[in-house]
């Protein structure tokens, strides 16, 4: 919960500055960057995904570079669509989660009493409830699709967004400058949004990469037990089909390497992002950071006893 | 006690929540998919089993509350209605057959993942920037970005298919009875042992960073300096008095992440067909047997309640302060 803490200084914190010292975030943004470019512009240069272009399972080759599907589909063409729908959905879920976490917990947390012992009691037992399983009965009902998936993954998902966020606006609440606000007689929306929200800055950005990477590999599951729109190119159908086309046990790695190998790089693109973007604005694990190459350059071996260093 | 009462009632509540919720979701399907649905089994049906689709999707007679209070009813009697893919065997059956096989891989994968994680963060919390810190952390952050289900592929084609290490499907093998004899335990385990694996490795990475940055917090406290100065061994002040001590958050969150674990297990079944809840999930789902989807639903549940309310009294052992707070 170092996260949670406190003393983060809001404005001590920019993207650019994160960018231009730590080398996890450039790692991490630079990944996310390049598959936003293949997102973006990669379908422009594919003509359709879905079409039958070669011999089923050939194998990677100069002419189709991945190889191409059980149906006879490039997977190259396959991967590069996908990373469209699975990286776009992902973020829009990813944010919708955000946003809903934020208005439960701030609402809990800002009003506190029985508003707050409602939603957190609310919120604990959606925590405790398996998700996954909700999910895809809650899925199963309902027509497959994109939409489907998006509104079960923000109704399972919002839940961790908020216990955060409550406890963040608990320990703003007491803050002088809200209790100002408060004597002024601003409205509660106001000081919600105006006050409050803003100082959560850098908490909102490490829970919206979280929730994206949350969004994006449940949304992967679902679509790969078929509760999404099979008949659509993503990176979930993609091994949905990789799998119900026996791909494993033709040898046809081909198939589902790409695309999984996709979504742990976004997802490991994500954490880094999120690791630098806690060290930028939690002072504790900054100061342990500068200290650890302090004594790094000085050839000192950190121990159990503080070293001491000249000036 | 009174923690644990309090917790209990807890569990119970969210319990009440679940099987509510599997109560009302059929009944609140937008516009009149239910009767959709209904017409599309008719003809594909006998009518017994009709009978148990309208059942389990509430297109039955009567106020909604005379329902429910009839659905609490079967339930607390042990019915949770028809299976309607394999009819007319209850639902309860169904889902028991699974039940056995998502315990033995979701409970062996936590319980390795656990404590196999957390002794790798203790000793990478004790030596800070050693080999196992820099090399094993990353390491497994990358290959927590994986989703499951996809590494199940992966290690299933390169040991099931490339090197033909172990079994490709099921739990154990065609044409063997189960019965208590080495020979096919040691067949259920040559089956379980790669979806165990699979999980075990993907979970590996929370556990020890959990546990590593737990220590981290603990090292600089004053009683292990004390531990030191009385000249006690690395071994016992780094298990003993630092790692006993950064405990208790990675068992806290050992009841948080079941769920997740147990999410990921399912999906990993299902690219073993391995015959636990996960795969009988999947099958409902693609045969839309509601009846049982719904009572897996219920199923997995109560089994994650009930291994959180576990953790919590483990908790209250481990923590003195936990039992003393109420008071």
């Amino acid at each position: 919960m170092a996260a949670a803490s406190s003393s983060a200084r809001p404005g001590g914190f920019s993207l650019l500055g994160l960018l231009k010292t730590n080398g996890r975030a450039q790692v991490g943004l630079g990944i996310l960057g390049l598959f936003l470019g293949v997102a973006l512009v990669g379908p422009l240069f594919v003509e359709d995904a879905g079409a039958y272009v070669a011999i089923p399972y050939l194998e990677p080759s100069w002419a189709h570079l991945f190889g191409t599907t059980g149906q006879g589909q490039d997977v190259l063409a396959q991967t590069i669509v996908g990373t469209r729908a699975s990286l776009f959905n992902g973020l829009i879920v990813g944010l919708l989660v955000v946003m809903v976490g934020a208005a439960v917990g701030v609402t809990a947390g800002y009003f506190g009493g029985l508003v707050d012992d409602a939603l957190s009691l609310a919120v604990n037992v959606l925590l405790v409830v398996p998700s996954l399983p909700l999910a895809i009965v809650i899925a199963a009902y309902l027509p497959p699709g994109p939409f489907t998936v998006g509104l079960v993954l923000v109704g399972t998902g919002w839940a961790w967004n908020a216990r955060v966020l409550r406890v963040q606006t608990l320990s703003l609440r007491e803050r002088d400058y809200v209790l100002a606000a408060r004597v002024s007689g601003e409205p509660h929306w106001r000081i919600i949004f105006v006050e409050m929200l803003p100082n959560m800055g850098p908490i909102l950005l490490t829970q919206l990469v979280g929730a994206t990477t949350y969004a994006i590999g449940a949304q992967v599951g679902l679509e790969f037990l078929g509760l999404g729109d099979v008949g659509s190119v993503t990176w979930g159908s993609n091994l949905y089909w990789a799998s119900n086309d026996q791909a494993l046990l033709t040898g046809a790695w081909w198939t589902f390497v790409p695309t999984g190998t996709c979504i742990a790089l976004v997802g490991f693109a994500l954490s880094l992002l999120n690791t630098s973007v806690d060290e930028a604005t939690n002072p504790a694990l900054r100061v342990e950071r500068s200290w650890r190459v302090y004594l790094k350059r000085l050839g000192v071996q950190p121990g159990m006893v503080t070293p001491v260093v000249p000036r | 006690m009174k923690f644990l009462l309090k917790r209990l009632a807890f569990y119970g509540l969210a319990a009440f929540f679940a099987v509510t919720l599997n109560f009302l979701l059929p009944r609140l399907m937008p516009g009149d998919a239910a009767g959709a649905m209904f017409a599309r089994f008719q003809g594909r049906l006998s009518p017994e089993a009709l009978d148990a689709l309208r059942r389990a999707i509430g297109i039955a007679d009567g106020p909604l509350s005379l329902q429910y209070v009839h659905y609490l009813r079967d339930l607390l009697h042990g019915d949770f209605g028809i299976s309607i893919s394999q009819f007319p065997a209850p639902v309860l059956e169904v889902v028991w057959t699974g039940l056995g096989w998502t315990v033995l891989v979701a409970g062996s994968a936590l319980i390795i993942g656990f404590v196999l994680g957390t002794a790798l963060g203790i000793v990478a919390g004790w030596r800070r920037g050693g080999v196992l810190d820099s090399v094993l952390p990353p390491a497994l952050a990358f290959i927590g970005a994986f989703p499951y289900f996809w590494l199940a592929m992966g290690l299933l084609f390169l040991f099931g298919f490339e090197w033909r290490w172990v079994p490709l499907r099921h739990a154990y093998s065609d044409g063997a009875t189960p019965e208590w004899s080495f020979t096919f335990i040691a067949d259920v385990a040559r089956h379980a042992a790669l979806p165990i694996f699979t999980v075990v490795v993907a979970t590996l990475g929370g556990w020890m960073m959990g546990m590593r940055s737990a220590m981290v917090a603990v090292l600089g406290t004053e009683y292990l300096a004390l531990g030191r100065a009385k000249g006690l061994s690395t071994v016992r002040l780094a298990w003993r008095y630092a790692g006993r001590n950064a405990l208790l958050p990675n068992v806290t969150s050992l009841g948080m992440s079941l769920g997740f674990v147990l999410g990921g297990s399912l999906l990993t079944e299902v690219v073993f067909s391995y015959p636990g809840l996960g795969f009988l999930m999947v099958q409902a789902v693609r045969s839309q047997d509601f009846p049982v989807m719904q009572g897996l639903f219920i199923m997995i549940t109560f089994a994650v309640l009930i291994a959180n309310a576990v953790v919590d009294v483990l908790t209250t052992f481990i923590d003195p302060r936990t039992r003393s707070r109420e008071a």
